[in-house]
């Protein structure tokens, strides 16, 4: 099981901050292609990752980044701090 | 060194008196405030977070910057939750013996708070509320360092 996170307009156009997943995903981009073929706001939300940033376990990661071990999946836009 | 990640509006005067306080071996303290821009009939900003990373997040930022310069202390306050216009966001202080240092430092932790902490602004105006979005120019402003 994995923890996935969504934040600002991720989490609105999916409907959920969070949600534990069942997934066979080896990579970060497989998780994705896994959340776009469930529902359309998955597909909305996942339609271009270049507008996304994932974190894995709290750090900032890359769409080809191995999922083997990790607990934390984040996905949000661009941050917009300071 | 301290990050402080609150929803609580904080008190500007007060803090920059109590770090000035704790380094009184500096000879320079540089501190900046970040304040909701009241234009284009803004009426509120909400600031989201992630609990957890965004303060592991900050902290890495303040190592680098205590990596790269000398420094005698630093403080990261940032808010999230709804805010007005006008509001203080955030502020940084750094402090060190010069104010070369105090100022590349201040400057450095500010670029990399826009755009390596995880917070996201939405602007709400009277039409409705809208994701404020990143900007190229935060995105290059890393590249100086």
């Amino acid at each position: 099981m994995i923890e996935v996170l969504y934040f600002a307009w991720v989490r609105e156009r999916i409907g959920l901050p969070r949600e534990r997943i069942e997934s066979q995903a080896k990579t970060v981009a497989e998780l994705v292609e896994e959340l776009r073929s469930r529902e359309e706001r998955y597909a909305a939300a996942f339609a271009d990752t270049t507008a996304l940033r994932v974190a894995l376990d709290q750090e900032l990661a890359s769409f080809d980044a191995p999922l083997a071990g990790v607990r934390e999946v984040a996905f949000f836009p661009p941050m917009t701090g300071g | 060194m301290g990050v402080v990640v609150q929803s609580a509006a904080f008190d500007l005067a007060a803090e920059i008196a109590e770090f000035s306080g704790r380094v009184l071996g500096a000879g320079a303290v540089v501190t900046f405030t970040g304040v909701v821009r009241p234009e284009g009939g803004l009426t509120g900003m909400e600031i989201e977070h992630y609990p957890g990373m965004t303060e592991r997040a900050i902290a890495r930022i303040v190592d680098e910057a205590v990596r790269r310069w000398s420094l005698e202390d630093a403080l990261v306050i940032h808010r999230y939750g709804p805010l007005k216009p006008g509001e203080a966001i955030m502020m940084v202080a750094t402090a060190a013996r010069h104010r070369g240092d105090a100022f590349a430092a201040a400057e450095f932790l500010m670029d990399y708070l826009k755009s390596r902490a995880p917070f996201w602004k939405k602007e709400s105006r009277d039409g409705g509320a809208t994701w404020v979005a990143a900007k190229d120019e935060d995105e290059a402003a890393l590249k100086r360092w």
